[in-house]
């Protein structure tokens, strides 16, 4: 117990903030690298990509800390969590793996099919890993069925029902619109005027989408939305998120960039804190069998290593919050390319 | 095949392959590291030269290590769920503690390190460089924390039962340093060390066997010589604690690495052999009594063999297990022999004179890989058939849950990739060896500064 809040309750919040910052950096890598394929010339892609050239690996680290931060904190739900999942995830794994690897490649050739070709994997493998992001999302809000064992007891083919392929492609919108925003923030010119159109766009498709999906699941998944119809207090929530996202136009059009960026990262946040709302204290939620699912109390590591985590996370997070401010800091400003960049 | 051997088959295959990258990266970071520091005391061109030139070599490396590192840290969920329930109060803080103190160390500097040349001052690039280096050392030391941990146990206990039994934390430090992971650190970072140096090695001798890039070749090549021969040096020390601390701790896995089958005999040291697992009897080149000596410091003390353990906790590869711990000790003499020939060749003055060494050298590159990966199967297969040594069985580890189709479709799917990988990567080092170092790119600040605005440059 700290704070009169239990050790678990404290290891999901530190979860959900690594999952959420996780979203919100790679998120405009991502979408960035979606929307790839909008950008035709050689020199704006150069650009787009030495925008995220020196800080997606760091931001893809945040993914690392969730994955040990799961296992340590609830190894029960990393273990049903990533067996159920198997397939979805390798595809997952391999789009992350060729993500990396075209952002470090492309430039290595001048030849145009080997520049064209790794565009495309560029762009392939990152709308990927959004889509399958947004399915496991989808999927772990809606339950999995489990067994007593807390393993997997269903078939993987479910995971692309209706709800979940929704909210997969409410997640590439998101992370488009976000990673255009990001890009406004890097580019001068008529570059910048064209992300700026293209972000207001990816907006409107994220709104629409994200409409959608509401819609769907206050017909078909009632309980999803439960705990926010029945507590007034989390209402907040909802309202936080229709004010930021209407936020981004505005900011737009005033040509505050940083602030609209702001907003999309608020809007990601927001999104995912609602998921959490309506699935706590479940980690796994067992629709079949509710008995069966998995909680952060059923799943929780021992109190000893749970105090442990904390502490760690009390040492780390300061340490990575500087050198990460460090980084942006020193890449601050608009994408200059020289003869280091890719 | 059933589920289990596939998803060993799958774990020890990714793993492997990602471990080609990391140890490159350690070494060539420590060669950065000493390049770069010589480059700020001394303002030489040269020194810059070669630290740029390592820096886009390295960046190629790191990738691909990041890339296929992803996979391991999520394979223990998708292949080893209830060893990750088992193990994860335990194994999970280390893998916790990686991501947050060493990965995000590394990654985060690693852009300054890379497109940070022009940008901020040299000590601070150097600084970055610094903590890029120390980053991969971190994140050797929590993944081999948590892979000792499952060698030789220590400060935790076991609650629940059956299924739902699992390990708990008693004591962190303890868990921390359980009594092998001092010595498989140290082993595995100077084996990251020879990697790295044995690349310089190779790519210099080859510039210096083609006349090319000889200003900067043959420095560098010496910097890497020096640390190429304390390392393999090193190397044998720290060698033959680990295998004390094996005698002590895993007797079983001791027996299987020399091929000793005989209970209580004194036991016999093999330079090359081959195990008749039918018979269970070894014959080669040995050195009777070799073993006890090494263990003993006397030629009478018996050494349990593996018929003094039963059949069931004993690994079923031993010729294999054998022949993995024998590629890598002769390797570790090999890396000895040839690099203090060369430092004695160096010292008379003779040093690049002898082409038939540096032709050597530019094949050597392979050696300490080699060894790399023969010492992990070596370890690895030595403690089957337990994940964690004495607690979990492998057959009772694997994800209930997943199927052997799964698996199977991912191993090709990896295996695909992987090759691509392997290729593209060896195609993109080649080219960038072959064009070597940009040299002497004596620019003004109002140089860089226009070619800055020349945004299409290459
Ligand atoms: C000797 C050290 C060593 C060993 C035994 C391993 N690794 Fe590794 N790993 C590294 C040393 C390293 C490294 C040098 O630190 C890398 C290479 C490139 C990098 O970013 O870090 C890395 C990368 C790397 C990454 C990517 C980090 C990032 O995004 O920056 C992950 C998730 C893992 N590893 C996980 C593992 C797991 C689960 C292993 C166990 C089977 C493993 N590694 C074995
Ligand atoms: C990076 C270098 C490593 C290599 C090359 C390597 C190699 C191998 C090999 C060959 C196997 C298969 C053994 C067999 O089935 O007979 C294996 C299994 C395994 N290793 Fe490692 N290993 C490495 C690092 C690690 C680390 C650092 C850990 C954990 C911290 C680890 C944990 C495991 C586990 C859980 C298995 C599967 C279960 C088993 O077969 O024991 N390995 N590894
Ligand atoms: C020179 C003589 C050497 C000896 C006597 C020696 C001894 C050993 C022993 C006993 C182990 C097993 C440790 C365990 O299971 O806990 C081991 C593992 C290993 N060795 Fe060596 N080794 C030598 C050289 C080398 C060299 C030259 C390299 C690499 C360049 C290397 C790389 C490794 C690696 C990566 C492992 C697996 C990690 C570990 O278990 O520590 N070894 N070695």
């Amino acid at each position: 117990m700290f704070l009169g809040i239990d050790y678990a309750t404290w290891w999901f919040l530190v979860f959900g903030a690594v999952i959420s910052g996780y979203a919100i950096l790679d998120g405009f890598d991502l979408g960035a690298g979606a929307l790839h394929l909008f950008l035709k010339k050689e020199e704006s892609r150069r650009i787009a990509l030495n925008a995220i050239g020196p800080i997606w690996d760091g931001n893809e680290v945040w993914l690392v800390i969730g994955g040990g931060a799961l296992f340590a904190g609830f190894p029960v739900a990393y273990a049903a969590i990533f067996s159920a999942f198997y397939v979805p995830f390798m595809i997952f794994i391999v789009g992350l793996i060729y993500r990396a690897v075209a952002i470090e490649f492309r430039s290595k050739e001048p030849g145009k099919i080997w520049r064209a070709s790794w565009d495309f994997i560029y762009f392939f493998s990152c709308t990927i890993v959004t889509l399958s992001l947004g399915l496991m999302l989808g999927n772990v809000a809606l339950g999995i069925p489990l067994d007593a064992n807390h393993e997997f007891a269903g078939n993987w083919l479910d995971f692309f029902n209706p709800f979940s392929i929704l909210v997969a492609v409410t997640t590439l919108a998101l992370f488009m619109m976000h990673g255009a925003i990001f890009l406004t923030m890097k580019t001068e010119n008529r570059l910048f005027v064209k992300l700026t159109i293209l972000a207001k766009n990816f907006t409107i498709f994220f709104v629409l989408a994200f409409t959608l999906t509401t819609l769907y699941t206050l017909l078909y998944i009632p309980h999803l939305s439960d705990r926010i119809r029945s507590n007034p207090v989390f209402f907040l929530l909802p309202v936080v998120l229709v004010l930021a996202v209407a936020n981004i136009p505005r900011q737009l059009n005033k040509g505050a960039w940083r602030w609209a960026f702001a907003s999309s990262s608020i809007t990601i946040a927001t999104l995912l804190l609602m998921v959490a709302v309506e699935v706590f204290p479940y980690l796994v939620y067992s629709p079949i069998n509710p008995e069966n699912s998995i909680t952060i109390a059923n799943a929780a590591s021992s109190p000893k290593t749970m105090g442990l985590l904390l502490r760690i996370a009390l040492i780390g997070t300061p340490l990575v919050g500087m050198y990460t401010a460090f980084v942006f800091w020193t890449f601050k400003g608009k994408v200059k390319l020289d003869e280091m960049s890719y | 095949m059933n589920t289990e051997v596939l998803a060993r088959i799958q774990f020890a295959f990714t793993v492997s392959f990602h471990y080609i990258y990391p140890p490159l990266s350690i070494g060539l970071g420590l060669v950065l590291v000493v390049m770069e520091g010589l480059y700020l005391r001394t303002r030489k061109k040269i020194y810059e030269d070669m630290t740029r030139f390592w820096i886009k070599i390295f960046a190629l490396i790191f990738g691909i290590g990041v890339a296929t590192g992803i996979v391991m840290e999520f394979e223990f969920g998708t292949n080893w769920a209830t060893y990750s329930k088992y193990v994860g109060d335990i194994f999970g803080s280390a893998l916790a503690a990686e991501g947050i103190f060493a990965f995000a160390l590394e990654s985060g500097f690693l852009g300054v390190l890379l497109f940070g040349w022009h940008r901020v001052s040299p000590p601070v690039h150097f600084f970055s460089t610094v903590m890029v280096w120390i980053g991969s050392m971190f994140s050797a030391v929590w993944i081999v924390v948590a892979n000792s941990w499952q060698q030789t146990p220590a400060g935790y206990h076991i609650v629940g039962e059956g299924t739902q039994a699992r390990a708990e934390i008693t004591d962190f430090w303890a868990m921390v340093f359980n009594p092998s992971s001092v010595d498989r650190l140290l082993h595995v970072w100077v084996g990251a060390f020879l990697a790295g140096a044995f690349l310089v090695l190779s790519v210099n001798a080859w510039y210096i066997l083609k006349k090319r890039h000889l200003e900067i070749a043959l420095p560098s090549f010496k910097i890497a010589l020096t640390i190429a021969a304390f390392a393999s040096i090193t190397q044998l020390f720290l060698g033959h604690r680990s295998a004390d601390g094996v005698a002590h701790n895993q007797p079983i896995k001791l027996a299987a690495l020399e091929g000793h089958y005989d209970s209580l005999a004194v036991a016999d040291l093999y330079l090359l052999g081959w195990v008749d697992q039918n018979n269970r009897t070894t014959s080669g080149i040995k050195i009777p009594g070799g073993l006890t000596f090494m263990l003993h410091q006397d030629f009478k003390t018996p050494v349990p063999g593996l018929n003094s353990f039963p059949r069931n906790d004993q690994p079923k590869q031993i010729n294999a297990i054998f022949q993995f711990y024998h590629i890598m000790i002769s390797i570790g003499m090999a890396l000895i022999f040839l690099s203090w020939l060369a430092m004695w060749l160096w010292w008379r003055g003779k040093l690049f004179d002898q082409r038939w060494l540096l032709q050597i050298f530019v094949w050597a590159v392979a050696l300490p890989q080699i060894a790399n990966q023969t010492g992990w199967f070596a370890a690895e297969m030595g403690r089957q058939p337990w994940v964690v040594y004495g607690l979990l069985r492998t057959s009772d580890a694997f994800s209930r849950t997943v199927t052997a189709n799964q698996i199977l479709f991912s191993l090709i799917l990896f295996t695909v990739v992987y090759l691509v990988l392997l290729i593209l990567f060896l195609y993109l080092l080649t080219k960038k060896i072959q064009h070597g170092p940009e040299q002497h790119v004596e620019e003004s600040d109002a140089e860089i500064q226009s070619k800055r605005q020349l945004p299409n440059r290459k």
